[in-house]
């Protein structure tokens, strides 16, 4: 392989794992909150290509972007309030086959409405237009996205760090129960951690699909899953974590892809899981935490 | 008569009319092909479901790796079973591997009442060796608590899956292809028990065993660490012990599920067994209860009854008096299904049954008590 080739694939990887750095921000919010996987995230992120699809068909791109960001927050904030908040007493594993049960309903929803077969993903000119330096082409979202990426995580660890409601997250995440007992309005709390995941993951679709070409309502399973990994590697509950881990797996991924061991660039991904939950099971940068009695 | 012995009695009855039913059935099995299949396929969801109800409902041990072990026994099964003389039409991409095909070839010249027991002894070996291979992937896995042992256990589900459908492994699985001509159920006793009906046997011992075991110290001890982990622990259970015990055991069963899956199905892919499948099976558990055997076994012919037969009208365009009722097309069924599962984990959270089992009192006093009504 020469230089160039294994700089295009890297810038490939570098892309794909924007996007998912994206989605596995979502998984590490809601389970730093809630203490739940939250299933559904995949299949939000696979309905977010789906309503920019609908919505490209009569809008110009920037309303159309608008749209589908707005109407999958929307959804995220109406899944947590529907799916897991009748269960917010619950023991964990009901909420977490509430959440099996909404990815389940969302796959057999949009196969329903949009069918089985892959519907193409809409081009956005400027998205799509191709820079070349060298041997190394790219087009514009492939670098657009790792940017776009490392500027949102900044907006979002200025607003958890600074504003009163990141600083409300922060309490529920350490202790849910004192939270409660200090005045924090929990439910508002959990919504909009949603609806951030939920913007987050909108964000990460249109940039994941535009180099996908297609989506399908199966599209949304695998790499909400590998972002969880993604989420766990770098420390459940911990935001450059989530990135750190999005970017690594994304680059390996697409590297194993290129030395042709596409089978098993997903089963590397669960095996990756696997040591890290092992060897380290609070990821590279989680807090350490006691059990007690 | 005391009562246990009348529902003992009861019991006795009620299986035995459910055999006379499955033999009604083999004899008229032209006409009732899609009560055969729907009755076939609950039965081996029934066995995947209940195994899978031992792990997460009694031991309190939330795992989703059930579709890998399942592939483990399928293949299995399916590679020792598929008829020699059909190998080479199977694996026309790439050929069988040496070792299998005179591995075929010996068992196809020894005497033939050995053959007869083959597809007994394949669904064995597959169960053996998913129990195998949980007892390696337990000694790891089984250290991490709820949520991350249920990815983890995804995540080695879907290691199963690639390994099988990847390239390296073609002369073996077929790779992506998948496996095809395999033999339905083979009949037992010397065809006493048709084909039909051998599904409904092995489901009906590996569920009895499985309820001998959860009435057992054992199965005591299961439940005490579903309860409290740390107290269990400190009533003297080893917890490293029994956790890996229920793994095991319900590898074990989850493959022979698996194995017979193959047989029903004829033909096997490694797309077959993918989460959706685990899903499917953890729906099953959900909607009968779980932490009820009888629950997992009902709900799963319900469940199957459901979505292959009653339902399928909703994915029918359907007239009513001139007019075209609109939603109903392909895919409704599934929406239906869905939502109908969100009211159960929402509203009905103890499922079917809850944590309670099937029981003959429970059946009379709720007659008893509609009787009263009608009286009064």
């Amino acid at each position: 392989m020469s230089m160039s080739t294994i700089l295009q694939h890297c810038l490939t990887g570098i892309s794909l794992g924007g996007a998912y750095a994206l989605i596995a921000i979502g998984y590490t919010l809601v389970y730093g909150i809630l203490r739940l996987i939250n299933f559904a995230h995949g299949e939000i992120f696979m309905m977010a290509g789906y309503f920019m699809i609908f919505s490209l068909a009569s809008f110009p791109w920037p309303i159309a972007i608008v749209i589908t960001v707005v109407v999958t927050t929307l959804m995220g904030v109406i899944i947590e309030r529907v799916a897991y908040k009748p269960l917010r007493e619950a023991p964990r594993m009901s909420i977490m086959i509430s959440a099996i049960g909404v990815s389940f309903l969302l796959q057999n929803l949009s196969t329903y409405l949009f069918t089985a077969i892959p519907r193409g993903y809409p081009e956005i000119p400027f998205l799509k237009r191709i820079f070349r330096v060298g041997d190394v082409s790219a087009s514009f979202v492939t670098i657009l996205t790792p940017v776009l990426t490392i500027v949102l995580v900044m907006v979002l660890m200025g607003l958890i760090n600074r504003t009163k409601t990141g600083m409300a997250m922060r309490a529920v995440s350490k202790d849910f129960e004192t939270a409660k007992l200090m005045g924090i309005n929990i439910n508002r709390i959990i919504s909009v951690t949603f609806a951030i995941g939920s913007f987050l993951a909108a964000v990460g679709s249109i940039l994941y699909f535009t180099d996908r070409m297609s989506v399908t309502p199966f599209s949304g399973t695998l790499p909400g899953l590998k972002c969880f990994v993604a989420a766990v590697f770098g420390g459940i509950g911990n935001i450059p974590g989530a990135v750190v881990g999005g970017f690594f797996i994304g680059i390996v991924e697409t590297l194993l892809v290129a030395l042709g061991y596409s089978t098993f660039s997903d089963a590397f991904t669960f095996l990756l899981l696997i040591v890290m939950l092992l060897v380290r099971p609070t990821g590279l940068f989680g807090e350490k935490t006691v059990e007690k009695v | 008569m005391n009562i246990k012995k009348r529902n003992t009695i009861y019991s006795l009855v009620a299986i035995a009319l459910f055999l006379a039913f499955l033999y009604w059935l083999d004899a008229n099995r032209l006409k009732q092909g899609m009560m055969i299949s729907v009755l076939q396929k609950g039965a081996i969801l029934a066995l995947v479901a209940v195994a899978m109800n031992l792990l997460n409902g009694f031991t309190g041990l939330f795992s989703l790796g059930q579709a890998g072990f399942m592939s483990i026994g399928a293949y299995t099964t399916a590679i020792l079973i598929i008829p020699v003389k059909s190998l080479d039409g199977v694996y026309y991409m790439n050929g069988v591997h040496p070792a299998i095909m005179s591995l075929r070839v010996m068992m196809a010249e020894s005497p033939p009442f050995l053959q007869s027991l083959y597809p007994f002894i394949a669904l064995l070996l597959g169960g053996i060796i998913a129990a195998v291979a949980a007892l390696l992937v337990g000694l790891a896995v089984l250290r991490l608590k709820s949520d991350y042992l249920a990815i983890a256990t995804l995540g080695l589900s879907e290691i199963v899956r690639a390994i099988f459908s990847s390239p390296q492994f073609d002369q073996i699985t077929n790779g992506s292809y998948g496996l095809n001509k395999i033999p339905n159920f083979p009949s037992m006793l010397w065809g006493l028990i048709p084909s039909l009906v051998t599904p409904f046997i092995i489901t009906g011992v590996c569920v009895a065993f499985i309820v001998l075991l959860i009435n057992s110290s054992y199965g005591r001890a299961f439940k005490a660490i579903r309860e409290d982990e740390i107290a269990a622990e400190a009533m003297g259970i080893s917890l490293y012990k029994h956790k890996e015990m229920s793994f095991v055991i319900s590898s074990f069963f989850s493959a022979i599920a698996g194995g017979m899956l193959a047989m029903y199905m004829r033909s096997i892919e490694a797309k077959t067994f993918s989460i959706m499948l685990t899903y499917d099976i953890l729906l099953i558990v959900v909607i009968g209860g779980i932490g009820s055997i009888t629950g997992s076994v009902v709900s799963a012919f319900l469940v199957t009854a459901a979505k292959e037969w009653w339902l399928r009208f909703f994915d029918r365009p359907l007239t009513l008096f001139g007019m075209e009722v609109p939603l109903f097309r392909t895919g409704f069924r599934m929406v239906i299904f869905s939502i109908l599962l969100m009211i159960v984990v929402l509203i009905y959270r103890r499922g079917l049954f809850g944590t309670n089992e099937f029981s003959w009192d429970a059946v009379r006093r709720r007659l008893g008590r509609r009787g009263k009504e009608a009286r009064s």
